[in-house]
């Protein structure tokens, strides 16, 4: 692993990892609880759209991307405030309507074409300089956020009926909660892929959760646990020459399972 | 002379079309302590939620301490329905108590020494101090509930709103719950949504019948009319359990 930090695209991919890993702690701890990850994979693929409006006006990347994620999650806020549990079809429809807009626009599109493989995957191994500090940023901004609303957002996600009676501006907090969600998949889809950010955003929390007595403490341990996936993804991709964002996968896969049987084991005793 | 805290006013409220409660009227003053019954889908948990200001009516007025509902946040507690969804929410007892603590508006908000006082006095209160750092989920049904009434008392409430709060507590940890809200009543209203009807016997000292419309009754009796019109617990009836007062004619109807 040393001697492949000479490397500055190693050392970008494993910032990026660490980075990664710090949002996807934070907000996948709130998704995980709020039981919000379907609409999580709905803004995360329906992204796809916003990359090909991108392309298709000549639009700056980020602009197209950020700018149609925060509207579909504001759509899906919407549409699902009401009835929290009860709206898969319509995230449903919004998820594969979202990709194959952005598959289309991508066709209609001359000259250059995105590659679907690389947006599912990621590059992690390609991460420039400006996309970590990027990053560093959007890391920072979702700490404060959540630090400032962190006692509204505890009540919220534990009691919404009883946050709602003290005065919590629920509403408020879960448009604020969905639109920080696109902010940090369309990111990290761009360093990690879209696989990789669905599974760091699910599985660090799901184990953390075990083992974590406060909101706070889960969202720390799904942090730790994560970048350990990342880091050992990265090093078993080096050492082995496989795909580094499916590599990291199966090493959070593995800790998904070590964690099950453990959780069996110990109930059985 | 007691001072009305709730009003409710020519109060209506449909549910997709359906009606669920029409016309109501209700006045109840400082110290009351009511049992509101009725039949399954009449109407009691979405009145309650009414004056909870989770629900707005599609016409008349809720006033609680002469104001909306929105703004009296501060001066209620509430204790919802324990029907055990999220138990394995990482949240430790206090967390949950300190939740009744919380305010709005002040973010990066840690809480006081004082909220930090106040939980631990209501915990130890109701003998749950020591299970203070235990996360919500290992604890019985019985222990959650009071959890959720320390939640509800820890900010001194002036009304208390409970839904059906001893639906999974046994008997003995009911005699001890109904005694907390007696020593509670003392400078609170009591306001309970509830099936259990020996309790109305013994505790409660007005009873609304909630089907629709609501009938105000101020004594704990129910009577034959409330549970034909009204109630319909047939339950109530064929078991014979109920002390027989509470069966006798209501000169009101």
């Amino acid at each position: 692993m040393l001697e492949a930090l000479q490397f500055e695209f190693m050392r970008n991919a494993l910032f990026a990892g660490i980075l990664a890993s710090v949002t996807c702690g934070i907000i996948g701890t709130l998704v995980v609880v709020n039981r919000i990850v379907f609409i999580s994979g709905g803004i995360a693929h329906a992204s796809y759209g916003g990359i090909g409006l991108a392309f298709f006006f000549g639009l700056p990347y980020m602009f197209g991307t950020l700018g149609f994620a925060l509207l579909t999650a504001m759509i899906m806020a919407a549409v699902t405030l009401k009835k929290r549990h009860r709206s898969d079809t319509i995230i449903g429809v919004l998820w594969a309507v979202g990709m194959a807009l952005g598959v289309i626009l991508t066709d209609l599109t001359p000259g250059y074409n995105v590659d679907l493989m690389s947006y599912l995957f990621g590059s992690i191994l390609t991460v420039p300089n400006a996309d970590l500090w990027l990053m560093l940023g959007l890391s920072i901004v979702i700490i404060l956020i959540t630090g400032f609303f962190y006692n509204d957002l505890l009540a919220m996600s534990y009691d919404e009926e009883f946050a709602r009676v003290r005065g919590v501006p629920v509403n408020f907090l879960y448009f604020l909660l969905l639109g920080m969600i696109a902010l940090s998949v369309v990111m990290i889809i761009r360093v990690v892929g879209l696989i990789l950010v669905i599974a760091l955003l699910t599985i660090p929390p799901y184990i953390a959760e075990n083992y974590s007595k406060s909101l706070a403490k889960m969202m720390l341990v799904s942090a730790l646990l994560s970048m350990a996936f990342t880091v050992i993804g990265l090093w078993l991709s080096y050492m082995f020459n496989l795909t580094s964002g499916a590599t990291i996968i199966m090493v959070g896969a593995a800790g998904f399972f070590i964690s099950v049987l453990l959780d069996r084991f110990k109930r059985k005793k | 002379m007691k001072k009305p805290v709730i009003e409710i006013q020519n109060l209506s409220f449909s549910y997709r079309g359906h009606p669920i409660l029409k016309n109501v009227n209700l006045k109840i003053n400082e110290r009351s302590f009511v049992a509101m019954i009725g039949p399954n889908g009449g109407g009691k948990t979405t009145l309650l939620k009414l004056m909870l200001g989770l629900l707005e009516p599609d016409s008349g007025i809720v006033s609680i301490f002469g104001e909306s509902p929105q703004h009296t946040a501060h001066r209620i507690g509430y204790v919802p329905q324990e029907i055990g969804i999220n138990k394995s929410f990482p949240i430790s007892v206090m967390d949950v108590v300190l939740m009744g603590k919380l305010r709005t508006g002040r973010g990066w908000s840690r809480h006081s020494r004082n909220d930090r006082n106040a939980a631990e006095k209501v915990l130890e209160e109701l003998e749950m101090w020591e299970l203070r750092d235990r996360r919500i989920g290992e604890l019985s049904g019985g222990q959650r509930q009071r959890v959720f009434i320390a939640r509800a008392l820890v900010n001194d409430p002036e009304i208390l709103f409970l839904d059906e709060p001893t639906a999974n507590v046994d008997s003995k940890g009911q005699t001890e719950f109904y005694e907390v809200l007696k020593k509670l009543n003392e400078t609170a209203a009591i306001i309970m949504v509830s099936h259990e009807l020996m309790v109305i016997s013994s505790y409660v000292k007005s009873v609304a019948c909630v089907n629709e419309n609501v009938h105000y009754h101020n004594a704990a009796e129910i009577t034959e009319e409330m549970i034909d019109m009204f109630c319909c617990p047939v339950e109530l009836v064929t078991h014979g359990k109920v002390p027989h007062r509470v069966l006798r004619k209501h000169e009101d109807f």
